[in-house]
Parts: structure tokens; sequence; C-alpha cells
């Protein structure tokens, strides 16, 4: 390798093609990275524009804007797209891609081609979650659960959307593969277990789930399109079958995909943390090993989502216990997160400020989980807007800020152009303000015994339903200020050359900004941990000067 | 073409022999629903899972099972023979695995075809005329052996790439990590009908 490619970043960096194909199919991990980045951007917009045309619909009782029907393929359309096409892959593919061999030391994934192949599968199955909505029939409109016999009874497109989330989950699955191999085989030489970052340990527990449960989701899918073409009624009760047993299938694997969905982002969310509050992060050992904990109970607790569906009285009881001990391992993280705090020395750069709003969001989000898994509550607030209210403080809240976060720490790093730090906080306040007055009066609503997914509602929930939507409102200004900002940056925004420009100890921050096709000259020796930020004071001030 | 002389230097078979391990477990999982599927309704429906399983043919059964036996014998047997570096013995070890990879299937047509000749296929009359539980007996029957039946073809066109890969040298006597998770794919093909098989056929 001379030495002038070496400097060349992986954005100019000329491969075998050109231009758009040297992208599309481009191995590079950072390019996977960024094309993820591309598309589930597309796909967030679209869950956000159902998103918000349901709460629209919901802002007066009775018909507002459009018929049940078309409420009902919203949610549905909502629920599919966040889900599989943007929370699921979010996190994992676009920084676990980009940063994973980085933060190892490495100058690629194990399997850099079906990498490649995963990206084509994410496309192809989101493609066909939007070619379900322009085909006759009409989108599915069964919720994203697709309950059967709902699911097999209904005359819309349900096809064409499970087999797109089946699709999405070989990609999943593919990119679970990938990333257990790369963390076994390609960690950089003295780059032992202990001293790997932890968003290195979380995207390690989240590939081993998504490995091991996506299968689980992929055969019941075809289990549906199967009822649907053939008939065989292995869940029609009149056949012999059982709907139950679907529902057991289903979130066999959907319960510790809840656990993809937030592991990655509480990884973010130890990089960050330190690296903002200038200090070792406390507890490395049990924010590792929590990782490891909440991927194991959290693939043992599916039926607390089936506890009214009809269970015996001993099964209810085994998945309440372990619902309560699957709280432990996160609220370990949340204790070690602000632990790390205690006696830092915080700097308030906008990354901070979406990992703090993470973990309040996200402690609001456990402890109402927490409740539903006491049987006698989870009776009450089973299907209303409580349920709504408790997994958008999780996943929105919890996943989605975690992705802010992200975007603003990492940012600058990818692309080498710093965003505009004012308009990141106004930002930052329109979400985080947004957020809570959106969410949070489905608590109470849902409390009052508002169900889910209903198209109207009675008058006296009429205030509630209001403050929502006007929260839908504020949410996505902060949105479009966000993304607005961030796309600006990377037009016109102020060069970055700084290798380390948040004073990280991470190997991300020890190569070139944007970092160079392979990653690193030479792959480094790895001596010290992870978050050590004894002896490196110094080191962080020169490259501010450079700044 | 820096992008490619680095992509050639960088080969990790172990690496490589652990993400098909992988994958394997993903497909035992893809089944395991499946299983779980059957145990669960033949523990609710024994007695007519017990009359339905006696109208499977189980000569052709036992049939099946040795071809794929034999088959994932011929598999390793290709591999030994590459690592032998006889190029020419592991591409008629290949050839004879795909062979009898399609005698299975083959014989599976037959199979089928006799039962719809019966009229016993998901939504026959004949069929929903008889018992719930053996409605849903055959109806794992034709999902789970379909799906299997799926995963043979999908072996046979596997090892046929693998066998274009010897002819052409890419898969050698250095290099054969290819030809060796190939294998593995279809041991596992081979391992799902040794359990499907005793479900199906021999437990009467």
């Amino acid at each position: 390798m001379s030495s002038e490619t070496t400097h060349v970043s992986y954005l100019e960096y000329q491969g075998r093609y050109k231009g758009l194909r040297g992208w599309i199919f481009s191995t590079d991990h950072k390019r996977i990275g960024i094309m993820y980045l591309i598309a589930a951007t597309v796909f967030f917009a679209a869950g956000v524009v159902f998103g918000f045309l349901m709460r629209l619909e919901l802002l007066y009782p009775g018909k507002t804007i459009v018929s049940a029907q078309t409420y009902n393929t919203f949610f549905t359309l909502h629920g599919v797209i966040m889900i599989f096409l943007f929370v699921i892959p979010g996190l994992p593919a676009i920084f676990g891609n980009f940063f994973l061999p980085i933060l190892i030391g490495a100058k690629d994934v194990a399997f850099p081609r079906l990498n490649l192949l995963s990206w084509w599968l994410y496309v192809i199955g989101g493609a066909l979650v939007l070619l379900s909505i322009l085909l006759p029939g009409g989108p599915a409109d069964t919720g994203w659960t697709f309950y059967i016999p709902y699911s097999v009874r209904t005359g819309t497109n349900v096809i064409f959307t499970v087999f797109a989330a089946f699709i999405l989950g070989f990609s999943s699955i593919l990119t679970g593969i990938n990333f257990v191999t790369t963390i076994h085989r390609l960690r950089a030489p003295g780059m032992g277990w202990f001293k790997m970052p932890l968003f290195t340990w979380s995207l390690y527990a989240t590939a081993w789930i998504q490995v091991l449960a996506t299968p689980i989701i992929g055969i019941t899918l075809l289990l549906i399109v199967v009822e649907r073409v053939f008939g065989v009624g292995l869940f029609d009760p009149a056949l012999g079958g059982d709907p139950v047993l679907f529902q057991h299938l289903f979130w066999i694997y959907s319960h510790p995909a809840v656990y993809i969905m937030i592991l990655p982002a509480m990884g973010v969310v130890s990089e960050i943390i330190p690296v903002f509050a200038h200090r070792t992060i406390f507890g490395y050992k049990f924010i590792a090993f929590s990782s490891l904990a909440i991927a194991v109970f959290g693939s043992l607790v599916w039926a607390h989502h089936m506890f009214a569906a009809g269970m015996s009285d001993f099964g209810q009881f085994v998945f309440s216990l372990l619902t309560f001990l699957v709280a432990i391992p996160s609220a370990i993280k949340v204790f070690n997160w602000t632990a790390t705090l205690y006696k830092g020395s915080i700097s308030l750069e906008p990354p901070m400020a979406f990992a703090l709003a993470f973990i309040f969001l996200f402690s609001i989000g456990g402890l109402t989980g927490v409740m539903q898994g006491a049987l006698s509550v989870d009776i009450h607030i089973t299907d209303t807007s409580f349920i709504v209210a408790h997994f958008h403080y999780v996943m929105f809240g919890g996943t989605g800020f975690g992705v802010f976060a992200a975007l603003h720490y990492w940012l600058p790093k990818m692309f080498g152009r710093m965003y505009n730090k004012k308009a990141a906080y106004s930002a930052f306040w329109f979400l985080f303000i947004g957020f809570n007055v959106l969410y949070f009066p489905m608590f109470i609503m849902g409390w009052l015994g508002m169900p889910r997914r209903y198209y109207d509602y009675l008058p006296e929930y009429t205030i509630y339903h209001q403050i929502s939507t006007v929260g839908s409102w504020i949410l996505i200004t902060g949105l479009i200020i966000m993304f607005t900002n961030l796309y600006l940056s990377l037009k016109r925004g102020k060069k970055v050359t700084a290798r380390n420009i948040w004073g990280g100890e991470t190997l991300e921050w020890q190569i070139e900004t944007p970092p160079t096709y392979e990653n690193f000259e030479e792959i480094p020796l790895i001596t010290e941990g992870p978050y050590e930020y004894k002896d490196n004071d110094q080191d962080i001030l020169e490259e501010k000067e450079v700044v | 073409m820096s992008n490619q002389e680095h992509a050639m230097a960088h080969r990790d078979d172990v690496g490589s022999r652990m993400g098909m391990w992988l994958f394997l477990f993903t497909e035992l999982l893809l089944f395991g629903g499946l299983f779980f599927l059957y145990s669960v309704y033949r523990f609710v429906n024994q007695e007519e899972f017990h009359i339905a399983a006696k109208e499977l043919d189980t000569i052709i059964g036992t049939f099946n099972t040795a071809i794929l036996l034999t088959s994932s014998l011929t598999m390793a047997m290709s591999i030994s023979a590459i690592q032998k570096n006889n190029k020419r013995l592991s591409i008629f070890f290949q050839l004879i695995t795909i062979l009898l990879g399609f005698g299975f299937m083959v014989n599976k047509y037959f199979e089928w075809t006799a039962k719809i000749n019966h009229g016993i296929f998901p939504g026959s009359e004949e069929l929903l005329n008889r018992g719930s539980g053996e409605i849903l007996f055959f109806g794992l029957y034709y999902v789970m052996t379909g799906l299997h039946g799926l995963h043979v073809l999908i072996g046979i066109f596997i090892i046929g790439t693998m066998t274009w890969f010897t002819s052409r040298d890419i898969i050698t006597k250095e290099s054969y990590v290819k030809l060796e998770a190939a294998g593995l794919y279809w041991h596992l093909v081979d391992i799902i009908w040794i359990f499907l098989f005793p479900l199906f056929y021999l437990i009467t």
C-alpha cells in the first residue's frame, strides 16, 4: 500500500466502480453504513408521516381527515416501517456497520460481501412495503403484529407486507452473523474482550439475539403466507389449530426484538457519557455483562404480551416474575451511567444532551414497563394507549434519542463536517418537549381506559388527544430542524480535520477524519482500556487547538 | 486494484466456518418453530396423529432416508478428495451428491402426488371430513416436508455452484472452505430429515 492512497478518505476512494455504482456495489463497511443511513432516513420520514396523519385524525372525535379503514392501514404502516425499517436496523446497521470494525481495530467486517447483501435485502424489503401501498387491495390493516385470524381473512395486501418483513428479517440475521464473527475474529492484537468499547459489547449481544430470535419470526411470517395461499389451518380453530400459538411464536421473536432495538442505543449512551463527563465509565464489566443478561432474560419473557390472551395461572406467574427480573440489568446500566456522571466534568455538547434525555425517557419507559409486568395492573391497561405510551418512551425516547445522539456524536467524524450547534440545541428542545407532550397524555388516557388503535373515542378523552396531537406538531418541528441542520452541515458545515473532536479515547478518534478507506494504516496494538482518561488531557488540548 | 488485492490477502477460514455454523443455527431455529407446532399439536391430538401417520408410506420414507444419508457420505468424500488434491474425484462425488439429492426429490414428488390423488391435501374435501388432528397432521406434513424439500433444492443448487468452482480451480487443496460450508449445509438438510422421518413415518 503506497503512502498516498492511505490518506484518501473513504468518501473519495476510487474502487472498481465510479459514481453511484461505487456506492451501491461497495463492500466497504463505511459506505454500506452510510447507505443504510440514507435508506433508513427515507423510511423514517415515511413512518413519521403516517404517525403525523394518525395524530391528526385523532384531533377530534369521529372522522377528521380519513376513513376508519385508512386509519387502520396508517397504524399498520407506521408500525411496520418504524419497527422493521428504522428501529431494528437503525443503530446496528448504520453506526454498527460504520464503527464496529473501527472500534475493534479492524479494516472491515468479517464478511463484506454478505454485508452488502444485507443492505440489498433491506432495500428490497423496504420497497415491498412501499409497493403494498400502491397495489390494488391496499396496504395491510392488521397492525404490525399480524395477528391471526384477521391477517388471514383481511382482503388487503398482507402477503406483501409479511413477505417484506421476512426479507428484512433475513437481512437482520445476516448482519447478526457478520457482527458476531467480526467481534470474535477481527479484534486488533491486544484488544481482549474487556478492552472492547461498550458499544461493541451491546452490538455483540444484539447480534446474538438477531441470529437466535429472528428465524422464529421468519417461519411464523411464512406460515401466514402459507395460510393465506393454501389454508392449511395450523392456526385456524375450525381445523384444529390454535391462534394463541401464533401469538406465542410471534412474541418469541418480537419480544427479544425490542432488545435488538434498545441495546445498541444503550451502547451509544455508554460511549457518549464518559466522553462528555471526561472520566472513566463506572462499572465497565457490569454494563458489558448486563447487555448479555438482557439478551438472555429478554428471550424468556415473551408471554407477558399475552397475559390477557389466555394462559395457565402458573405460566402467568412465571412470565411475570421473569419480566421483573429483566428490569434489573437495565437498571444496572442506568445506575452506572449516573455514577459515571457523578464528579465528572460534564460538558453539555449536543450528543450529551440527547444521551441524558435518553436516560430520562428510557427510565420512564422502563419503569412503566415494570408496572405492566404486574399481572393485576396489566389486565387493567392491556390494549390501552398506556401501552402505546410505554413503548414509545422506550423505542422513541430510548432508541430514537439514541440514534439522534449517535448522529450528533459521530456524523462529524463520518463526513468531516461540523453541524451548527445552536440549531442542534434548539432541535433538541423541540424534540424533548414535543416528545413528552405527544406521549405523556397517552399514559393518562390509557389509564382512564382509552383503547389503543381506535379510530374514534368518547368526548371525555378529547383534551388528551388534542394535547397529544399538538405535541406531534412540536416534535415534527424538532425533527425538521434537526435533519435540516445535519443535512446542511454536510453541504456547508465547517470542515473538521482534527482526529479527536470530542476528546474520546476509543479507536475511532485516533484515525483520520473522515476515515481513510482502510481505516488504519497499520492495525493498532491495544494496550489500555477504552475509557482511560488519566493521562491524555495534553493530547486533547493539542487537538482542540487544531480545531 | 488495491481493493481486490486486499480482499484476496485477507482470508480467515476459521471465521468463515464460524459464520456458517451461526447460519446453521438460524436454520435449525427456522425449523424449530415448526417442530414446536408439531409437538404441541401431537400432544393435543395423540390418537388422530397416530391414525394419520399410518397412511404414510414407510418404505418410501426409509428409502429416502437411505438416499440422503448416502449423499451426506459422498459430500464428505468430495471434501476428503479435494484435501488429497484429487480434483476429478471431488467433482465426481459432488455430482453423485447432486444426483442423490434429485433422487430424493423424485421420490418426494411421487409420494406427494399419490397423497394428492387420494384427495389428501390442505383444503380438500376428503381431508376436511376427517378429525382436526388428522387435518393438522397432514398440514404439518406438507409444510414441513415442503420446506425441507425447498432446502434440498437450495442445497443442490449450492453444490452445483461448488462443482463449477472446483472445475474452475476456485476451490483447491489450499482453499476449500467454500466446499466445506456447502457440505455443512447439506448435512443440516440431512439431519433435519433424520428428525422428520421418525416424527411422520415411524411413530405410528
